[in-house]
């Protein structure tokens, strides 16, 4: 046996990348060219309609509302969402099998139906206002991730290391920080990464939570390519992906991401 | 530092399920009790009921006077080592032994002398900035003992502490926990399956089955003088065989089964009832193909080779019964012999015992 990979793996390879790759190189061509409509290759190079995102006034506000929620919302279902792992996984003999689902329900249910349940109950049924109600929708549906996440890093941590410190003197809650936290640390990022990145571009459920005067990003966009064919939803595409990238670089460079290679 | 513990008519449950029935237990001041059984016993349960970590459902357990029972477990100032180590993987070596010192509140200076004299102890100093994760699990298992010892415990406890390293290190390890909790004098219980681990390492046993205490004494009365039937097969005693007296001449009992007369001098065994149990191991029972000798007739089946001797799987009106023969004269399966009891070899159990 050789070390070096079969010709044709190399090949499949080469090919999986280029259908990852080939409609991001297609959104950021699209998002500089010069012309008035969108087109690919690009023809004259521009920045104008990156320019124009700034200057549309619906898209200053949205994308500040869509950071807001994707933050706001993250940040909640942590605070949810640890406990939550921590005690389905600590407790997992006592505690019924079918509750470990509940956590998964949101993603199960198809996300129209869970939006329109969302505007139905929420903003229908209580009055709550827009931002709030697309704080628990955004909240809700990215629970799931987070628990599920965090529960995964959980199962491999093992509790008598837990034990062995509140033997040692440290009481359970400080226990839980000092010990056990640090441990699931790299699931915690992970869960973070992919609730913001969900809920940032989650279209169906603000949908329907988005109203008068607020909405998100993906739905502004929505909006737009309804009345225009200009490159800007391009290059806003280009720019929720910078986003993207930068919340990671971000976290890599602060918390370290080597736990994505595992 | 060294304090009694006082397990006081314990039962627990898991659910609805009890897994500890009416358990009372004393260790003395620097005493090692080992908690021996199979899995499922009660031993594992005993040790979180004591740690904390576990409420039962009656009973009271106190540590050198001062009662537990309600106690959280971090304020119980207890030593844990652990089957799998539960060595901190975030911390340095030097950092998980100084962990318990600092819970107590004790100054950086302190703390790192501390626990790297007790590192030195266990011959680990050189390791003390190591990752846990980088080191073998006989290394693991000396830091995991040197974080209980550096809180210095009135109480020590093991749970299988070595269940997870391969035989030699086994055998150094217990020798190395002994030397230590002796030069301390810890009073200390040790849970583990392994019969020979427990007989080598404690001061006394205690044999439990389904939840309950079935003999607690030293390793020397339990291996010679079983209580019941239960902790006769544990330790070996796998032949046992009901008789009957059918005389007393002094001294000496004559009792029968199945055609076998046996002479039994009651200074041996202390005083025997009517209808009893004769217990022996295989090295017990002699192999005979003498025709007129006085023993039970036995037919030979599988014979296996143990080493010091060849083992008989052996059909008897008594029952299936299991006898070593001595390496010279190796007999083949169907053969009939007599197998011969040795007195000095037996033990005798009440007969209301038969389980």
């Amino acid at each position: 046996m050789s070390d070096r990979p079969h010709p044709v793996l190399i090949g499949i390879a080469a090919l999986v990348y280029l259908f990852l790759m080939l409609p991001l190189v297609i959104v950021v061509g699209a998002a500089l060219s010069d012309t008035t409509y969108l087109t690919f290759p690009p023809q004259g190079l521009s920045l104008r309609w990156f320019q124009n995102i700034f200057e549309i006034s619906a898209f200053r506000r949205t994308i500040v509302t869509s950071l807001q929620i994707a933050l706001l919302g993250t940040l909640i279902a942590l605070l949810i969402g640890i406990p939550a792992a921590y005690a389905l996984n600590r407790f997992r003999i006592e505690l019924p099998k079918w509750l470990g689902t509940l956590f998964v329900l949101p993603i199960l249910v198809p996300e129209i139906v869970f939006g329109f349940a969302l505007l139905k109950s929420l903003t229908v049924g209580t009055g709550a206002p827009i931002f709030l109600s697309l704080l628990i929708g955004h909240t809700l549906i990215v629970l799931p991730y987070v628990v599920r996440v965090i529960s995964a890093s959980l199962a491999s941590f093992d509790f008598s290391i837990e034990e062995a410190a509140i033997s040692l003197g440290s009481a359970p809650v400080k226990t839980f920080f000092t010990i056990v936290l640090p441990n699931v640390r790299a699931g915690v990022i992970a869960a973070f990464i992919l609730a913001f990145i969900t809920s940032l571009n989650d279209v169906s459920v603000s949908l329907f939570l988005t109203g008068p005067g607020i909405s998100t990003l993906p739905i502004q966009i929505l909006a737009h390519v309804e009345q225009f064919f200009d490159p800007t939803v391009a290059s806003v595409s280009v720019l929720l992906m910078f986003l993207t990238v930068a919340v990671m670089a971000i976290v890599e460079r602060t918390l370290g991401l080597t736990f994505l290679a595992k | 530092m060294t304090q009694p513990l006082d397990i006081n008519a314990v039962s627990a449950h898991y659910g609805t399920t009890k897994v500890l029935e009416d358990l009372s237990l004393s260790v003395q001041a620097g005493e090692l009790v080992s908690l021996l059984g199979a899995s499922g016993c009660g031993k594992t349960t005993t040790l979180r009921l004591i740690a904390g970590f576990l409420a039962p459902t009656s009973g009271s357990i106190s540590l050198g006077g001062r009662d537990l029972t309600r106690l959280p477990t971090h304020k119980r100032d207890i030593g844990l080592v652990f089957q799998n180590y539960a060595l901190f993987p975030h911390l340095s070596v030097l950092d998980n032994v100084a962990f318990g010192l600092k819970q107590r509140g004790i100054g950086a200076d302190e703390r790192r002398k501390r626990a790297m004299a007790m590192l030195e102890r266990v011959g680990l100093a050189p390791l003390a900035e190591r990752a846990p994760g980088a080191l073998s699990g006989g290394q693991k298992q000396r830091v995991a003992l040197a974080r209980a010892l550096v809180i210095e415990p009135p109480l020590l406890m093991f749970d299988e502490p070595l269940s997870n390293l391969d035989a030699k290190l086994r055998v150094d390890m217990r020798v190395e926990i002994r030397q230590l909790q002796r030069a301390n004098g810890t009073t200390s219980v040790y849970v583990t399956h392994d019969q020979e681990e427990a007989f080598s390492i404690s001061d006394r046993v205690a044999i439990m089955n389904a939840g309950r205490l079935m003999q607690f004494d030293r390793p020397e009365v339990l291996y010679r003088r079983p209580a019941n039937t239960f902790v006769a097969r544990f330790v070996g005693f796998e032949n046992i065989i009901p008789l009957k007296v059918v005389a007393r001449d002094g001294d000496i009992v004559v009792a029968e089964t199945a055609g076998m007369r046996l002479r039994l001098p009651q200074s041996l065994f202390g005083q025997i009832p009517d209808t009893f149990l004769l217990a022996t191991r295989p090295d017990g029972l002699v192999v005979s193909t003498d025709p007129a000798a006085e023993g039970l007739s036995a037919q030979l089946g599988l014979r296996t080779y143990l080493g010091r001797a060849y083992q008989y799987q052996c059909e008897t009106p008594a029952g299936h019964l299991i006898a070593n023969g001595s390496l010279t004269t190796p007999l083949e399966a169907g053969t009939n012999v007599k197998l011969v009891p040795m007195p000095e070899q037996c033990t005798i159990l009440a007969a209301e015992d038969a389980r």
